[in-house]
């Protein structure tokens, strides 16, 4: 499935800012990620598993905050990072 | 090091927007700005192994971003990204479990372990690479130790940037022997013998007039500890609540602060050794009165350096700014180098890097307009 990937995590992506990833869970499509792109989870999920907490994550343009989201093919997923600071 | 260094020298600059390098001449006249690098980032401490003469750690963050470790092996020309950086373990479900926020502390570990570093973090956390800091591991006799409850984890506490484990100083008789100390409530030195898997605090003597309690086991705040290399069983230490000597036999804190200017007072961040000369020790004193403006006294940035263990201290100000100059200087933006006559550096919250070729008798400055400087250290680089 497309995975978005905002501008400062794309140093792990060779600058693309969409990617493909899959998996049937979040997790899994993070696990995945991270498997083609190594490091580029843990800048954006901790040790616990929990979101960042600068960092946002959609799914089809709903906000979620547990990896345990069950996905399906033709899912989106966007990540960002929130609006915060001036 | 006991011989003094002839080589090139860098200054490693880390910033809350990204680390420079700064080289100098063979004089240590000129110095030439290097970067940024990793722009952006919040770098809180760049170290050089000063056992292989070439590696570079770097503990980084971004403001969205979560922490890592980034390594040079040549001068940072190039970069490569820790595969597992520092973390807490996992927690058992339905327990908070702790979560690293930032590498604060970088130390290379004992001479006879190569690869080998540890890292304190914020939240206070101690952790060990054994691969030249691409995948560290949780130091488990302490994270996991049964009274680190009581002497961590007061994640709301501590200092502007959270609670921090920091000056990790390895005993060079013994690498299973080492200290490391807290700044949050609950903190305080703490000493090693076994290699991590036990520790005790190490703080009789030492003030803290932010407590009820006179004397307490810990809870105190040391800024900065340092061991001398070469008289391990001497330490000195800039805290909170002044500045103090323990020779290990006697096993308490003396207060040598009281011997500073009243009018200066003993208060500040970073405390710096003469690398031959275990007697030889710099302070920068920051205005502690009042609600703790932690700016030069008066207006009027100066170094003090003792060259008889505290006993009294002289004041080096040649070059710096006479009067309304308002530093701040963190307890890991001070450092010396290894020439001779040694250099001796620090940096500023204003982005000024400012440096002395004969040992603090006259200053200059370096760099000026860089960002929040968090720590400068000294490279000496292989030839």
């Amino acid at each position: 499935m497309k995975i978005w990937i905002p501008q400062p995590l794309r140093s792990y992506t060779q600058q693309r800012s969409q990617v493909e990833a899959n998996g049937a869970t979040l997790a899994e499509v993070l696990a995945d990620l991270d498997r083609r792109y190594p490091g580029i989870r843990f800048r954006m999920i901790d040790e616990q598993d929990g979101v960042r907490t600068h960092m946002k994550l959609f799914v089809n343009r709903e906000q979620v905050d547990s990896l345990a989201t069950s996905l399906h093919e033709g899912d989106e997923v966007h990540i960002f990072q929130a609006l915060s600071g001036g | 090091m006991t011989s003094p260094a002839t080589g090139p020298l860098a200054l490693l600059v880390s910033t809350r927007k990204g680390l420079w390098l700064l080289h100098g001449d063979a004089a240590r006249q000129r110095f030439t700005l290097d970067g940024p690098h990793f722009l952006g980032h919040v770098i809180h401490h760049a170290v050089f192994d000063c056992r292989d003469r070439r590696t570079l750690l770097v503990a980084a963050r971004t403001g969205h971003l979560g922490p890592t470790v980034f390594r040079s092996t040549d001068i940072g020309r190039t970069w490569k990204e820790a595969s597992r950086p520092a973390a807490f373990p996992k927690a058992p479900a339905g327990e908070t479990g702790r979560v690293v926020d930032h590498g604060f502390w970088l130390e290379p570990a004992h001479a006879s372990e190569p690869n080998c570093w540890y890292m304190g973090t914020s939240p206070e956390g101690l952790f060990r690479s054994e691969d030249g800091g691409d995948t560290w591991s949780s130091v488990t006799g302490f994270n996991d130790h049964p009274r680190n409850a009581e002497w961590t984890r007061k994640e709301d506490l501590g200092t502007p940037d959270g609670p921090i484990l920091h000056s990790i100083q390895i005993d060079p008789r013994d690498p299973r022997h080492f200290y490391i100390a807290m700044s949050g409530i609950g903190g305080g030195v703490f000493e090693t013998r076994d290699g991590g898997s036990d520790w005790k605090p190490l703080n009789a003597g030492c003030a803290i007039n932010f407590a009820p309690i006179p004397d307490p086991e810990f809870g105190h705040d040391p800024h900065c500890v340092r061991l001398h290399p070469l008289a391990p069983d001497l330490l000195y230490q800039q805290n909170h609540c002044g500045i103090y000597r323990m020779r290990r036999a006697e096993g308490r804190w003396v207060r040598i602060g009281d011997n500073m200017p009243k009018d200066v007072g003993d208060i500040g961040f970073p405390i710096e050794l003469h690398p031959r000369d275990p007697r030889t020790a710099w302070v920068f004193p920051m205005d502690g009165t009042d609600v703790w403006p932690r700016t030069s006294p008066d207006g009027k940035p100066a170094v003090y350096r003792t060259r008889d263990e505290g006993e009294s201290w002289q004041r080096q100000d040649r070059g710096l700014p006479s009067d309304q100059a308002w530093f701040t200087v963190r307890r890991q933006a001070m450092a010396v180098d290894a020439h001779e006559p040694l250099g001796i550096y620090f940096g500023t919250t204003h982005g000024e890097v400012w440096g002395s070729a004969n040992e603090g008798a006259e200053w200059s400055c370096l760099a000026r307009h860089l960002p929040l400087i968090h720590a400068v250290e000294a490279a000496e680089f292989a030839t």
